[in-house]
């Protein structure tokens, strides 16, 4: 299915490649280089793109490419999702997924790659299997390895491949015992020009961070299961007991995973926790504009709103920004020109935020006919917007009792103000 | 030593340091080659590699191995050092080996022979007692790329395909698709090893062999039936990726043989709910009564019902891969449901959004209700990527209808006005396609793109334009001011395509802007020469349109454009300017066209169809590449069209149902350990049954089943009992590993036991009860084992099967009896059953059996055995312990009086239930119980099944007695139904009578019955008679009359049974023993039985 891999920076270089069936010639990639250099924008690059005896697919994730070389008819989206899981393991190994972080991990990268594939065909992507195989670099064994000349490849055979719960490491041990559940959602909104709500819905999602000895079966409820609309689960959830009981209940993987996501229908109406009020507008004459946004509190459940931060794609004719803000600073790169980022942090409801002045802009240009949209982020913590909370989580199969949490937390998803 | 170093660079220093203290630094350049040493292009630092992989320190080896593996990663060559490293490839050192199986797969393609040099380390690993070496082995085999080891990888993939091990066989799937590219002409012993392991049972397997199948020969849909029903089954527990691959083969299969579910004018008949959850034999069944109208393949059902739940994958290759499955299978009421899911992979990255996004496009111009719901999930964000704003423009104007239109219009508005030009212009081509599909909005969107018109920026300006000479084209309504107005614009716009349309336009209507037209002329006569090709030519057009409708105005510009023209460095609008000069100037030697010209130029002109780009996609398989590139990709496989006849679903029989269970005591998944029938079933004990059952199934068809399945288990077994002379017998029984592997309490070869009991069996029964009795363990094992093939009769859920099994039984009830069973009078300990024994001595047996008639009257074995199992205690009750019991109708081996009883506990509690034992008894007089051994403990979620012994002593009394754990203890009782106490005997025909004859006044019990019409024939009723008492056979010379012998447990009397069918639904009863309460309560049972449906 893969034949290759290329690995390539944000200025177009090749930094690895890897190849699982007869070598391919790098200069398959300069279709991909092609491609690349129309692209206004690193993120325009199709995902696939066509050449005459292969087909490239590629992802793009923080700034590097992953481009796949295939030769046959496949699904895409089998090798899009491959390409983002590699880049989420190696993520898993060294912290960041950067070129550097591969650079300077390159042999264990290519042991990862060597396990993950065969003959173009994946072999084990579970994290757990991979880390019995090829232990992750961290630095007080690196520090062991210098010294005792022992190595990153796991001298133990990888049994949990041969299981049937793959994605659990046999003979785990902890001398605490914890589960923890982060349930994090975030609002995708869409706020238009007058303030009312275009579009709005809720993507959640239940990370867990489990550390429990042996083999622990755990299960999951919800006070209000019902809110769920749609959900998907990593593979250790018993599918069957949530469409019967709405219950999770599964075998978790070591460490930590996604345990499911979810989407709370958007027949309910979503709380939309801030609100903002602008005034951007450019003169035609003079080459100016005015900025003038205030952000303030709207249905927060009594809870702080945080991290509130702006993000304003300035058109490309703003020159420069003279602004004031009452709270938080803000910044706009005068030389490359797009982005204004105001941080807020906390919102004190007493004071609201405000940032206000001018834009200078280009003289002899027509005005932008469209205003810049404002993405906000923001976070609220110990709040599931949605109103979703866990009841309470059983474990069978092990005897200890394991120290148990729940955090929630509300998040801006893709929030967006028109104006 | 600096092994790791590379990873952090402050180390680099370190590692020097210590290099030198360990005094193993051969070469200075050897501590400075860490840390980014690697990165260096400085070629001379390599010269050090070879030294370094001669030496004889891994350390050095391994750091050498790890710059070579940087070379590579960058794409440098380093072929030259081949032989220093191929000479370690059979190093000690896990790290440095995996490294040179890197650098030899590599390699091995340009250094043919040298590679040659390793084969026969990998040679020798294949042959390693741990499967995972064999299998990396076999992998690093298989990708040496050099054509003359063909046959030595041809050998090894023959063998690890029969591996013990599934993951052996795994990596065999794997190999095979890399021999095929080295070397095709080995298809077709390829194929036959595919076709060996698509007959695998282990999840492990299916994915990678599907993929085999895939590249190798996808055109073999024949391999395919067999397996089938248990790909299908299995497929919620193959891996993700197999998952993808499996779906997409299994769509292809069923395209081929099944009926379109489309049709409109049949009927299409749901299943009811029961029977839907129902086996596929059931279905079956009925699906053969009912032809006349349309019902779904039960088969075709099962695909899209095992497919289901995969949609709530997390892998979004999984979920698009059901998604389209269910879109090129599934009836049109039913493809709904992946609407939803498809929505949700578009929160998923940017990458999976422009493929989901691309699918739905094509599926929303077919369907347009089915994401009417979710239009707001393709609104747009400034932020999304180009591809996928336009990708969404497309499915919102798919989408678009009277009742959404004003929405998505106001959306659009603000599109129009994005900073991204393409974006905007895509918008208004959307709107245009949107005016022309809704005539409501047309005038709406056309005021709206003239407005657009004064647009700052020219391509939001040029699209307009080229979108509004569309729309007035459609339109039959006079829009002269629209015109005018667009010819003011001519003077500003600079984009070539909007200028040839306001030309087109003026030239096209010119009759209804007759002032302005000629003026236009004149100014175009003036740039002509400037002007794009495109231009040129709609401006000759203009001209010529003016000079027939208004040539006094116009003939002099006219002329004077063509002369312009005529002499233009483009030969096309050379060729056009002489053709029209023929065509509308008048000269002597003009031809008859001439006289048509006004005709030909201004003929009424069909209006352009404003179509979505994705219109034409449907013709690829969703979710493939070449849907994605909209053309079709190298190895594309069309889907093919439905065929007109189903061919014949008997093919996907297969003798038994062999669900695949990887038996886990409450590890796995509970969902990943059964087949799909007990998908939907409750509770954890009926999937321990389940698999019991299961296990036993592959073991009921005794000699023709493989040990393959049972290879990883087996492996265990053997290894720790060397099971020399039986081994034969201890492949065979694969029944007795599994349910031993079930309960994980011992692994021993219990093959080898029965084998031994078998034998011990034949030569003298009290020795093997004093074997049974002196090794508990033992006897349990083989207890257990019998007690599963028993269960492999009860499989309450499939009609079809039990039929099946009612004809296949007497065969075998025949061999049973007439050899293994001993004279009544010595009671039968022992009950062998092919199940336990190796195919050559079933054959052998067979052979004996033809010449040993002679015994009349014989216990025999079970016709039938019903798997209603009975509660004992509820989980509830039983805080957490739950038992259930069921009567296995064999003899019981504790005791001839006793009638055998299994009992299955299962722990449903979260904690450890130990100690289980039978307390206290209260029975009545003459009833006895042989407990079962005290169950040390019993883990959360997992069950055990004992069996003990109850001497009812031929009573229904009910057998009162304490459940008991450490902690607590449960009052529950047995009690049976009469046919339980029984044993099934066997004579001749001849015999029956003479007994019969013996059995008269009292000891006859008559009735006549009105019959069920369901039961009104022979093997139905026999059926259920078999199935409330535990009768044996007796073979009757008409067809009408059939006759059943059994014994009562305790005292041995004969009770016998006869049934005369008669004509219109009634039948007689008869029931002849001494034993008259038995007598007339088995005559109540079996006429309640036969006369309910």
């Amino acid at each position: 299915m893969i034949h290759s891999l290329f690995l390539i920076n944000s200025t177009a270089d090749i930094f690895l490649e890897k190849h699982w069936k007869s070598v391919v010639s790098r200069s398959v990639c300069d279709y991909f280089f092609e491609a690349f250099s129309k692209a206004s924008d690193p993120e325009n690059v199709p995902p696939v793109i066509p050449t005459p005896h292969h087909y490239l697919i590629s992802i793009f994730w923080e700034k590097t490419f992953f481009v796949a070389v295939i030769q046959n008819e496949v699904s895409p989206l089998f090798v899009i999702e491959f390409l983002h899981r590699v880049a989420e393991t190696f993520q898993d190994y060294f912290g960041e997924c950067s070129e550097t972080s591969i650079k300077d991990n390159l042999v264990i990268v290519y042991e990862l790659l060597e396990e993950m594939l065969d003959n173009g065909f994946p072999l084990a992507t579970e994290s757990n299997i991979l880390k019995e195989l090829i232990r992750p670099p961290t630095i007080l064994r690196s520090v062991v390895n210098t010294i005792t000349g022992s190595s990153n490849v796991g001298n133990m055979l990888p049994s949990g491949q041969l299981s049937s719960i793959p994605w659990r490491r046999a003979g785990v041990k902890y001398s605490n015992n914890e589960a923890y559940f982060d349930v994090i959602e975030e609002i995708d909104a869409i706020i238009d020009k007058s303030g009312s709500t275009v579009f709005a819905e809720i993507q959640g999602v239940i990370d867990a961070c489990i550390k429990l000895t042996g083999m622990p079966d755990l299960t999951l409820s919800f006070m209000n299961p019902r809110l769920l609309d749609d959900v998907s689960f990593h593979p250790c959830v018993r599918f069957k007991r949530w469409e019967s009981e709405r219950v999770l209940s599964f075998i978790p993987p070591d460490g930590t995973f996604r345990l499911m996501s979810y989407h709370v229908s958007s027949q309910n109406l979503v709380a939309i926790p801030v609100y903002v009020k602008h005034n951007i507008s450019f003169r035609e004459s003079g080459a100016s504009g005015r900025f003038d946004v205030t952000i303030g509190p709207k249905q927060t459940m009594g809870k702080t709103v945080e991290g509130i931060v702006v993000t304003v794609h300035l058109p490309k004719v703003v020159l420069n920004t003279d602004l004031t803000s009452t709270h938080g600073n803000y910044t706009f790169d005068p030389v490359t020109k797009v982005i204004l980022v105001w941080d807020i942090g906390k919102m004190n409801p007493q004071k609201l935020p405000n940032l206000k002045g001018t834009l200078s802009m280009q003289s002899g240009v027509p005005k932008p006919e469209e205003n810049p949209s404002l993405n906000i982020q923001l976070r609220i913590q110990q709040l599931a917007i949605s109103g979703l909370k866990v009841n309470r989580l059983d474990m069978y199969g092990e005897k200890y009792k394991p120290f148990k949490g729940v955090k929630y937390v509300t998040k801006a998803g893709k929030f967006q103000v028109r104006t | 030593m600096s092994s790791n170093s590379l990873s952090y660079n402050d180390q680099g220093g370190m590692a020097v340091e210590h290099a030198s203290e360990a005094g193993q630094e051969t070469t200075p350049t050897t501590g400075s080659g860490s840390g980014f040493g690697l990165f260096r292009t400085d070629y001379k630092k390599d010269d050090d590699l070879k030294e370094m992989l001669e030496s004889n320190k891994d350390s050095l080896k391994l750091e050498a191995m790890k710059r070579i593996v940087g070379l590579i990663a960058k794409g440098k060559n380093s072929s030259d050092l081949f032989p220093a490293v191929v000479k370690n490839v059979a190093s000690k050192n896990i790290e440095l080996k995996k490294l040179v199986y890197v650098y030899l797969v590599r390699y091995a393609e340009e250094q043919q022979d040298l590679a040659l040099l390793s084969i026969s380390t990998f040679q020798r690993a294949l042959k390693d007692p741990n499967q995972l070496i064999r299998a990396s082995a076999l992998r690093v085999l298989s990708s040496i790329r050099v054509p003359i080891i063909v046959p030595i990888m041809m050998l090894a993939i023959k063998e690890a395909a029969s591996d013990l091990s599934p993951y052996v066989r795994k990596t065999a799937a794997h190999a095979i698709q890399k021999l095929y590219s080295l070397d095709p002409d080995q298809k077709e012993h390829l194929i036959e090893v595919i076709e060996k392991l698509l007959k695998d049972k282990s999840t492990l397997v299916a994915g990678s062999v599907v993929m085999a199948f895939e590249e190798v020969c996808p055109d073999r849909i024949d391999l395919i039936h067999k397996n089938y029903r248990k790909l299908c089954n299995l497929l919620v527990d193959v891996e993700e990726w197999g998952q993808v691959v499996i779906i997409n083969m299994l769509t292809r299969y069923a395209r081929t043989q099944f009926l379109s579910p489309w049709r409109e004018d049949k009927l299409f008949i749901e299943d009811n709910e029961k029977t839907f959850y129902e086996s596929d034999e059931d279905n079956k069944a009925k699906s053969a009564q009912i032809v006349k109208a349309y019902v779904m393949d039960p088969d075709h059902q099962l695909l899209l019902r095992n497919t289901k739940p995969l949609l709530q994958s997390r892998n979004t290759a999984v979920v698009m891969a059901v998604a389209q499955l269910y879109w090129h299978l599934a009836p049109k009421a039913d493809v709904g449901i992946i609407s939803k899911s498809l929505v949700r992979l578009l929160r998923s990255h940017r990458e999976v959004q422009y493929i989901v996004l691309q699918n739905i496009a094509t599926i929303s111009i077919q369907r347009k209700g089915m994401f009417e719901p979710y239009l707001k999930s393709f609104y747009v964000r400034s932020t999304d990527a180009t591809h996928i704003k336009i990708l969404k423009l497309e499915i919102l104007t798919n989408l678009a209808n009277e009742a959404n239109i004003s929405t998505i219009l106001r959306e659009f508005q603000t599109y129009v006005k994005s900073q991204d030009k393409v974006f905007a212009a895509a918008t208004i081509q959307a709107i245009g396609r949107c005016a022309t599909n809704i005539t409501e909005v047309t005038d709406t969107c056309l005021n709206g793109l003239v407005l657009l018109l004064s647009n700052g920026n020219e391509t939001v300006v040029a699209e307009s334009v080229v979108v509004i000479k569309n729309l007035l084209q459609t339109q039959s309504t006079q829009h002269g001011d629209i015109i005018k107005h667009m010819a003011k614009l001519l003077d500003n716009i600079t984009v070539p395509m909007a200028r040839a349309s306001i030309l087109w336009l003026i030239g096209e209507y010119c009759e209804r802007v007759l002032k302005i037209a000629p003026d236009v002329l004149r100014k175009m006569a003036k740039t002509f020469t400037s002007e794009e090709e495109i231009v040129k030519l709609q401006i000759l057009n203009l001209a010529a349109k003016l000079y027939l409708t208004n040539s006094k105005q116009t003939k002099l510009l006219t002329q004077y454009i063509l002369n312009l023209a005529k002499y233009d460095q483009n030969y096309d609008i050379r060729d056009r300017t002489r053709f029209i000069r023929q065509l509308i100037v008048p000269n002597e030697k003009s031809g008859a066209l001439s006289k048509y010209a006004k005709k030909i130029f201004l003929a009424p002109k069909p209006a352009p169809v404003l179509e979505s780009p994705f219109k034409d996609r449907d013709r690829f398989q969703l979710g493939t590449l070449s849907h994605t590139l909209n053309t079709k990709a190298s190895g594309y496989l069309e889907l093919s069209q439905w065929p007109e006849v189903a061919p014949d679903p008997s093919m996907r029989n297969v003798e038994v149902i062999e669900p695949v269970n990887q038996w886990k005591p409450q590890l796995g998944k509970v969902k990943t350990t059964k087949p799909a029938h007990s998908f939907y079933s409750d509770g954890d004990e009926e999937d321990e049954e389940e698999a019991a059952s299961g296990s036993e199934e592959s073991s009921s068809e005794d000699s023709s089943s493989g040990s393959e399945d049972e290879a990883e288990e087996d492996k265990s077994s053997s290894g720790s009992k060397g099971s020399d002379s039986t081994s034969s017998s201890s492949e065979g029984s694969d029944s007795e590993s599994e349910s031993n592997k079930k309960k994980k309490t011992k692994k021993k070869t219990t093959g080898n036991e029965s084998g031994k009991q078998s034998a011990l069996h034949k030569t003298d029964s009290s020795t093997s009860e004093e074997s049974s009795s002196g090794s508990q363990s033992e006897s349990e094992a083989q207890v257990d084992s019998d007690s599963g093939t028993d269960q492999n009769h009860q499989k309450p859920k499939s009609k079809m099967k039990e039929v099946k099994e009612l004809i296949k039984k007497p065969e075998i009830s025949l061999l049973d009896l007439d050899d293994f069973a001993p004279p009544p009078s010595s009671s039968p300990i022992v009950m062998p059953k092919p199940a336990v024994l190796s195919p050559t001595l079933i054959m052998d047996l067979e052979g004996l059996s033809l010449s040993s008639t002679s015994i009349a009257i014989d216990v025999t074995s079970p016709v039938y055995v019903p798997a209603k199992p009975h509660e004992l205690l509820h989980r509830m009750s039983g805080k957490g312990l739950s038992a259930q019991y069921h009567f296995p109708r064999q003899p019981c081996i504790y005791n001839s009086k006793m009638v055998s009883v299994q009992v299955t506990l299962s722990n449903e509690a979260d904690q450890k239930i130990e100690g289980i034992h039978i307390g206290g008894k209260k029975l009545p007089t003459g009833l006895q119980i042989y407990e079962f051994n005290r169950i040390e403990s019993l883990e959360p979620g997992s069950s055990i099944t004992v069996s003990m012994g109850i001497d009812f002593n031929d009573s229904t009394q009910s057998a009162n007695f304490q459940l008991c754990t450490k902690s607590d203890q449960f009052s529950v009782f047995i009690q049976p139904t009469v046919g339980e106490l029984l044993l099934p005997v066997t004579m001749s025909e001849q015999d029956f009578k003479v007994q019969q004859g013996k059995l008269t006044g009292m000891n006859e019990n008559t009735t006549s019955i009105t019959l069920e019409p369901k039961n009104s024939s022979g093997q139905p009723a026999v059926h259920k008679i078999v199935n409330v008492a535990n009768l044996g056979l007796v073979p009757s010379g008409l067809d009408n009359i059939h006759r059943f012998a059994a014994k009562t447990v305790n005292a041995g009397t004969l009770v016998l049974v006869t049934l005369e069918l008669k004509e219109s639904l009634t039948a007689d009863l008869i029931v002849n023993t001494e034993k008259t309460a038995i007598g007339s309560m088995l005559l109540r049972e079996i006429k309640t039985a036969l006369s309910q449906a």
